[in-house]
Protein backbone atom coordinates (compact mmCIF):
# COMPACT_ATOMS: atom_id res chain seq x y z
CA UNK A 1 0.00 0.00 0.00
CA UNK A 2 1.59 3.34 -1.24
CA UNK A 3 1.34 6.36 0.80
CA UNK A 4 1.11 8.67 -1.55
CA UNK A 5 -1.74 10.09 -4.10
CA UNK A 6 -4.97 8.78 -2.60
CA UNK A 7 -5.63 5.75 -5.44
CA UNK A 8 -2.27 5.26 -4.45
CA UNK A 9 -3.45 4.24 -1.24
CA UNK A 10 -6.45 2.39 -1.73
CA UNK A 11 -4.90 0.67 -5.06
CA UNK A 12 -4.90 -3.08 -4.64
CA UNK A 13 -7.42 -2.98 -1.61
CA UNK A 14 -10.58 -4.23 -3.72
CA UNK A 15 -13.76 -3.32 -3.06
CA UNK A 16 -15.17 -2.64 0.50
CA UNK A 17 -18.84 -4.83 -0.32
CA UNK A 18 -21.05 -2.13 0.59
CA UNK A 19 -20.69 0.96 -1.98
CA UNK A 20 -24.45 0.13 -2.95
CA UNK A 21 -26.14 -0.23 0.36
CA UNK A 22 -27.15 3.64 0.53
CA UNK A 23 -28.18 3.47 -3.24
CA UNK A 24 -30.19 0.27 -3.16
CA UNK A 25 -31.74 1.93 1.02
CA UNK A 26 -32.73 5.00 -1.00
CA UNK A 27 -34.49 3.02 -3.85
CA UNK A 28 -36.26 0.78 -1.55
CA UNK A 29 -37.97 3.81 0.59
CA UNK A 30 -38.61 5.32 -2.45
CA UNK A 31 -40.91 2.76 -3.14
CA UNK A 32 -42.06 2.51 0.27
CA UNK A 33 -42.45 6.64 -0.02
CA UNK A 34 -44.49 5.90 -3.28
CA UNK A 35 -47.13 3.70 -2.17
CA UNK A 36 -47.76 5.22 1.25
CA UNK A 37 -47.91 8.41 0.48
CA UNK A 38 -50.41 7.84 -2.41
CA UNK A 39 -52.36 6.02 -0.18
CA UNK A 40 -52.40 9.30 2.26
CA UNK A 41 -53.04 11.83 -0.19
CA UNK A 42 -56.22 9.26 -1.64
CA UNK A 43 -56.81 8.83 1.58
CA UNK A 44 -56.80 12.17 2.68
CA UNK A 45 -59.44 13.55 -0.48
CA UNK A 46 -61.69 11.05 0.31
CA UNK A 47 -62.83 12.32 3.68
CA UNK A 48 -65.82 14.09 4.09
CA UNK A 49 -64.39 17.12 6.25
CA UNK A 50 -60.98 18.38 7.76
CA UNK A 51 -62.34 18.89 10.98
CA UNK A 52 -60.90 17.57 14.33
CA UNK A 53 -63.48 15.08 15.36
CA UNK A 54 -63.34 13.38 11.73
CA UNK A 55 -59.73 13.56 11.82
CA UNK A 56 -58.79 11.85 14.85
CA UNK A 57 -61.68 9.23 14.64
CA UNK A 58 -59.54 8.12 11.11
CA UNK A 59 -56.07 8.71 12.41
CA UNK A 60 -56.99 6.14 15.26
CA UNK A 61 -58.09 3.55 13.56
CA UNK A 62 -55.22 0.87 12.87
CA UNK A 63 -55.79 0.35 8.93
CA UNK A 64 -55.12 4.19 9.16
CA UNK A 65 -52.50 4.40 11.98
CA UNK A 66 -50.02 1.40 10.79
CA UNK A 67 -49.92 2.87 7.72
CA UNK A 68 -49.19 6.25 8.95
CA UNK A 69 -46.43 4.97 11.21
CA UNK A 70 -44.87 2.87 8.14
CA UNK A 71 -45.08 5.97 5.93
CA UNK A 72 -43.18 8.05 8.44
CA UNK A 73 -40.33 5.35 8.72
CA UNK A 74 -39.64 5.40 5.37
CA UNK A 75 -40.02 9.53 4.95
CA UNK A 76 -37.61 9.93 7.72
CA UNK A 77 -35.09 7.45 6.39
CA UNK A 78 -35.54 8.20 2.67
CA UNK A 79 -34.96 12.24 3.66
CA UNK A 80 -32.29 11.30 5.97
CA UNK A 81 -30.42 9.67 2.76
CA UNK A 82 -30.98 11.93 0.76
CA UNK A 83 -29.71 15.12 2.51
CA UNK A 84 -27.05 13.67 3.52
CA UNK A 85 -25.99 13.32 -0.03
CA UNK A 86 -27.01 17.07 -0.62
CA UNK A 87 -24.27 17.69 2.21
CA UNK A 88 -21.79 15.61 1.19
CA UNK A 89 -22.07 17.30 -2.30
CA UNK A 90 -22.41 20.81 -1.41
CA UNK A 91 -20.07 21.48 1.98
CA UNK A 92 -16.71 21.23 1.27
CA UNK A 93 -15.68 21.74 4.16
CA UNK A 94 -14.67 18.75 6.52
CA UNK A 95 -15.47 20.19 10.14
CA UNK A 96 -18.68 21.31 8.70
CA UNK A 97 -19.74 18.82 6.82
CA UNK A 98 -19.70 16.34 10.05
CA UNK A 99 -21.65 18.97 11.86
CA UNK A 100 -24.22 19.33 9.51
CA UNK A 101 -24.84 15.26 8.90
CA UNK A 102 -24.63 14.79 12.86
CA UNK A 103 -27.97 16.89 12.99
CA UNK A 104 -29.36 15.68 10.08
CA UNK A 105 -28.76 12.53 11.86
CA UNK A 106 -30.30 14.23 15.32
CA UNK A 107 -33.43 15.77 12.89
CA UNK A 108 -34.32 12.18 11.19
CA UNK A 109 -34.29 10.03 13.89
CA UNK A 110 -36.18 12.94 16.54
CA UNK A 111 -38.30 13.37 13.53
CA UNK A 112 -39.69 9.96 13.00
CA UNK A 113 -40.04 9.08 16.77
CA UNK A 114 -41.83 11.89 17.64
CA UNK A 115 -44.13 11.55 14.26
CA UNK A 116 -44.81 7.85 15.39
CA UNK A 117 -45.32 8.77 19.53
CA UNK A 118 -48.12 10.98 18.14
CA UNK A 119 -49.68 9.00 16.25
CA UNK A 120 -49.89 5.69 18.47
CA UNK A 121 -50.54 8.26 21.54
CA UNK A 122 -53.47 8.89 19.55
CA UNK A 123 -54.16 5.31 18.54
CA UNK A 124 -54.00 4.25 22.53
CA UNK A 125 -55.51 6.48 24.48
CA UNK A 126 -57.64 9.04 22.35
CA UNK A 127 -57.57 12.66 22.89
CA UNK A 128 -57.28 13.92 26.36
CA UNK A 129 -60.63 15.79 26.90
CA UNK B 1 -3.84 13.11 1.19
CA UNK B 2 -1.82 14.90 -1.19
CA UNK B 3 -3.26 16.18 -3.88
CA UNK B 4 -1.40 17.97 -7.59
CA UNK B 5 -3.49 21.71 -7.84
CA UNK B 6 -2.49 21.85 -10.86
CA UNK B 7 -4.79 18.54 -12.36
CA UNK B 8 -7.63 19.53 -14.39
CA UNK B 9 -10.68 19.58 -12.60
CA UNK B 10 -13.74 17.81 -14.44
CA UNK B 11 -15.95 20.73 -15.81
CA UNK B 12 -18.77 22.36 -13.50
CA UNK B 13 -22.57 23.30 -14.16
CA UNK B 14 -21.78 26.08 -16.15
CA UNK B 15 -20.01 24.43 -19.32
CA UNK B 16 -23.18 22.75 -20.04
CA UNK B 17 -26.22 23.72 -22.17
CA UNK B 18 -29.54 23.97 -20.07
CA UNK B 19 -31.67 20.74 -21.41
CA UNK B 20 -34.76 19.75 -19.47
CA UNK B 21 -32.56 16.44 -18.35
CA UNK B 22 -30.73 18.45 -16.54
CA UNK B 23 -33.62 20.78 -15.20
CA UNK B 24 -35.28 17.96 -13.73
CA UNK B 25 -32.15 16.48 -12.13
CA UNK B 26 -31.59 19.36 -10.10
CA UNK B 27 -35.30 20.48 -9.48
CA UNK B 28 -35.53 16.72 -8.13
CA UNK B 29 -32.76 17.92 -5.69
CA UNK B 30 -34.10 20.99 -4.46
CA UNK B 31 -38.14 19.97 -4.48
CA UNK B 32 -36.69 17.07 -2.40
CA UNK B 33 -34.75 19.06 0.37
CA UNK B 34 -38.00 20.93 0.41
CA UNK B 35 -40.05 18.09 1.22
CA UNK B 36 -37.44 16.64 3.53
CA UNK B 37 -37.71 19.90 5.81
CA UNK B 38 -40.63 22.09 5.10
CA UNK B 39 -42.77 18.90 3.76
CA UNK B 40 -42.02 17.11 6.84
CA UNK B 41 -42.06 19.45 9.20
CA UNK B 42 -45.48 19.98 8.34
CA UNK B 43 -46.72 16.57 8.40
CA UNK B 44 -44.94 16.43 12.04
CA UNK B 45 -47.06 19.61 13.01
CA UNK B 46 -50.46 18.47 11.77
CA UNK B 47 -50.00 14.46 13.30
CA UNK B 48 -49.19 16.27 16.59
CA UNK B 49 -52.21 18.59 16.24
CA UNK B 50 -54.74 15.92 15.45
CA UNK B 51 -53.59 13.95 18.35
CA UNK B 52 -53.35 16.76 20.55
CA UNK B 53 -57.08 18.37 20.16
CA UNK B 54 -59.82 20.62 18.50
CA UNK B 55 -57.61 23.89 19.77
CA UNK B 56 -54.17 22.89 17.91
CA UNK B 57 -55.81 22.16 14.81
CA UNK B 58 -57.42 25.19 15.15
CA UNK B 59 -54.12 27.13 15.33
CA UNK B 60 -52.51 25.05 12.42
CA UNK B 61 -55.74 26.32 10.61
CA UNK B 62 -55.40 30.02 11.88
CA UNK B 63 -52.40 29.83 9.33
CA UNK B 64 -54.71 29.50 6.23
CA UNK B 65 -56.37 33.23 7.10
CA UNK B 66 -52.88 34.59 7.72
CA UNK B 67 -52.29 36.09 4.00
CA UNK B 68 -53.76 32.57 2.54
CA UNK B 69 -50.11 31.60 3.80
CA UNK B 70 -51.18 28.10 4.57
CA UNK B 71 -52.55 27.61 1.72
CA UNK B 72 -49.37 28.99 -0.33
CA UNK B 73 -47.34 26.63 1.72
CA UNK B 74 -49.83 23.50 0.82
CA UNK B 75 -50.08 23.99 -2.49
CA UNK B 76 -45.92 24.30 -2.30
CA UNK B 77 -45.69 21.39 -0.56
CA UNK B 78 -48.15 19.39 -3.45
CA UNK B 79 -46.24 20.79 -6.14
CA UNK B 80 -42.87 19.43 -4.92
CA UNK B 81 -44.21 16.17 -3.52
CA UNK B 82 -45.69 15.28 -7.37
CA UNK B 83 -42.54 16.84 -8.91
CA UNK B 84 -40.55 14.67 -6.69
CA UNK B 85 -42.84 11.48 -7.27
CA UNK B 86 -42.38 12.09 -10.97
CA UNK B 87 -38.92 12.65 -10.50
CA UNK B 88 -38.46 9.61 -9.00
CA UNK B 89 -40.32 7.19 -11.02
CA UNK B 90 -38.16 8.40 -13.95
CA UNK B 91 -35.31 7.89 -12.13
CA UNK B 92 -36.55 4.20 -10.88
CA UNK B 93 -37.36 3.63 -15.04
CA UNK B 94 -33.37 5.13 -15.96
CA UNK B 95 -32.24 2.65 -12.96
CA UNK B 96 -33.75 -0.08 -14.24
CA UNK B 97 -31.87 0.89 -17.71
CA UNK B 98 -34.46 2.21 -19.69
CA UNK B 99 -35.51 5.70 -21.01
CA UNK B 100 -31.72 6.58 -22.45
CA UNK B 101 -32.77 7.55 -25.62
CA UNK B 102 -32.27 10.89 -26.49
CA UNK B 103 -35.73 11.82 -27.84
CA UNK B 104 -37.68 9.91 -24.88
CA UNK B 105 -35.60 11.12 -22.31
CA UNK B 106 -36.03 14.61 -23.34
CA UNK B 107 -39.76 13.73 -23.58
CA UNK B 108 -40.38 12.05 -20.58
CA UNK B 109 -38.11 14.94 -18.20
CA UNK B 110 -40.89 17.62 -20.32
CA UNK B 111 -43.53 15.13 -18.65
CA UNK B 112 -42.66 15.51 -15.01
CA UNK B 113 -42.68 19.16 -15.04
CA UNK B 114 -46.40 19.09 -17.24
CA UNK B 115 -47.57 15.60 -14.83
CA UNK B 116 -46.68 17.59 -11.67
CA UNK B 117 -48.49 21.04 -12.80
CA UNK B 118 -51.29 19.47 -13.63
CA UNK B 119 -51.18 16.77 -10.68
CA UNK B 120 -51.15 19.82 -8.37
CA UNK B 121 -53.57 21.44 -10.44
CA UNK B 122 -56.33 18.76 -10.20
CA UNK B 123 -55.89 18.10 -6.80
CA UNK B 124 -56.60 21.42 -5.24
CA UNK B 125 -59.41 21.84 -8.07
CA UNK B 126 -61.07 19.05 -6.03
CA UNK B 127 -60.06 20.53 -2.76
CA UNK B 128 -61.96 23.79 -3.69
CA UNK B 129 -64.90 22.53 -5.19
CA UNK B 130 -65.60 19.92 -2.26
CA UNK B 131 -64.79 23.27 -0.31
CA UNK B 132 -67.12 25.19 -1.85
CA UNK B 133 -70.16 22.48 -2.02
CA UNK B 134 -69.35 21.50 1.76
Amino acid sequence: MGQGTGIGRVRGLGSAKHGSHHWIVQRLTALGNLTLTLWLLFSILTLTNYEHETLAAWLSQISVAVPMILMLISIFWHLKLGMQVMIEDYVPDTALRLIALTLLNFYAFAGAIFGIFVVAKLAFTGVAS
Amino acid sequence: MSQNKSRPLSPHLGVYRWGPAMLVSIVNRIVGNALATVGALVLLWWLYAVSTGPEALDYLKSWFDFYYLGYVVLVGITWSFFQHLFGGIRHLVMDAGAGYELTGNKFWSIMTFVGAIVATGLVWAYIFTNMLEG
